[in-house]
């Protein structure tokens, strides 16, 4: 039953993505890209991560949805038609695709509990979370606790880029307000 | 039946992979800088479930410690990936904010005009 509905939700992801491919319209993509957000969030609900499902439907549908479409107002919201030709991007394609897929057939299937990734760290974690942390959910006490100087390291990058994006924006506002506002004709 | 179910089994691979290089795809052959960031971040969804789709066991359930259960999905992977979403929601945020300077230096967000620009000048 599981494998059914996995099987069904990636089809819908993967028809999603060939009509990011081929749409022109920027405003349909970035709309497209959230469908594709909350699909990917009901495959992770599928699979039992339902911590990363609410944060791929918050973060992902949300935050970026959010984010692209204020980058279009600020932009323009029509793609042109490609002048280059797109053979050798797919030739690339095609090649790198085939030798991952050539891959997979070594990979245990979905859903055994006889792999190896079942067999090392994760038990410990399952076994002796409430003993060490007290927290129920090993996936908080993971994040926050075994693994804390990750989510540190996390959250510089967040700070850093936070930094990034405003340095990159109040440049634009101070320029804005010298120029009284010509550059709005590149619109 | 027996030819199809291995290969069922390994769909989540394919789709996978699909969606990597589908995004691999847009980020070399379009030309619209929106577009590129579009395919960089499916690209980076792919690895989400390359990561957790191994993490899942069939019978199992979400890593919340209860009674009721003994068998538990791997939690190692859905902590890494809830670091990957945030971290790929921050390079996001600041490869538009590029594309925003970007189109306010040169009026446009097609790579292809930019080049044309930068030679004429």
């Amino acid at each position: 039953m599981i494998v059914l509905v996995m099987t069904v939700l990636l089809t819908l992801l993967a028809v999603i993505t060939i009509v990011i491919i081929r749409q022109r319209s920027l405003f349909a993509v970035v709309i497209l890209t959230g469908v594709y957000s909350f699909l990917m969030a009901s495959v992770l609900i599928v699979l039992d991560a339902v911590d990363v499902a609410m944060t791929e439907a918050s973060v992902g549908a949300g935050v970026s949805t959010v984010l692209l479409l204020a980058t279009l107002y600020l932009t323009q919201s029509r793609e042109y038609p490609q002048p280059r030709p797109a053979i050798i991007p797919l030739f690339v394609a095609l090649g790198i695709g085939g030798a991952l897929i050539a891959g997979t057939f070594g990979l245990p299937p979905f859903g055994s509990a006889d792999t190896p990734i079942h067999n090392r760290t994760a038990p410990r974690y399952l076994a002796k979370s409430i003993e060490e942390t007290t927290v129920p959910n090993v996936v908080t006490s993971v994040l926050a606790d075994y693994r804390g100087y990750d989510t540190m390291g996390e959250t510089v990058v967040i700070f850093t880029a936070g930094i990034g994006v405003l340095l990159l924006l109040l440049g634009r506002r101070r320029r804005y307000s010298s120029e009284t506002g010509e550059e709005i004709q590149g619109e | 039946m027996n030819t199809i179910t291995p290969l069922l089994l390994h769909y989540n691979y394919f789709i996978t992979i699909f969606l990597m290089v589908s995004g691999l795809y847009i980020v070399i052959a379009r030309g619209n800088m929106i577009k590129k960031l579009v395919g960089l971040s499916l690209f980076q969804s792919s690895v989400y479930l390359l990561y957790v789709s191994p993490g899942k066991i069939l019978e199992g359930t979400a890593p919340i410690i209860d009674d009721a259960y003994s068998i538990y999905s791997n939690p190692l992977p859905h902590v890494l990936i809830l670091t990957a979403i945030v971290v790929g929601v921050a390079t996001l945020a600041l490869g538009l904010a590029l594309v925003v300077r970007i189109h306010e230096a040169y009026g446009t967000i097609e790579e292809d005009e930019i080049f044309d620009r930068e030679k004429g000048l």
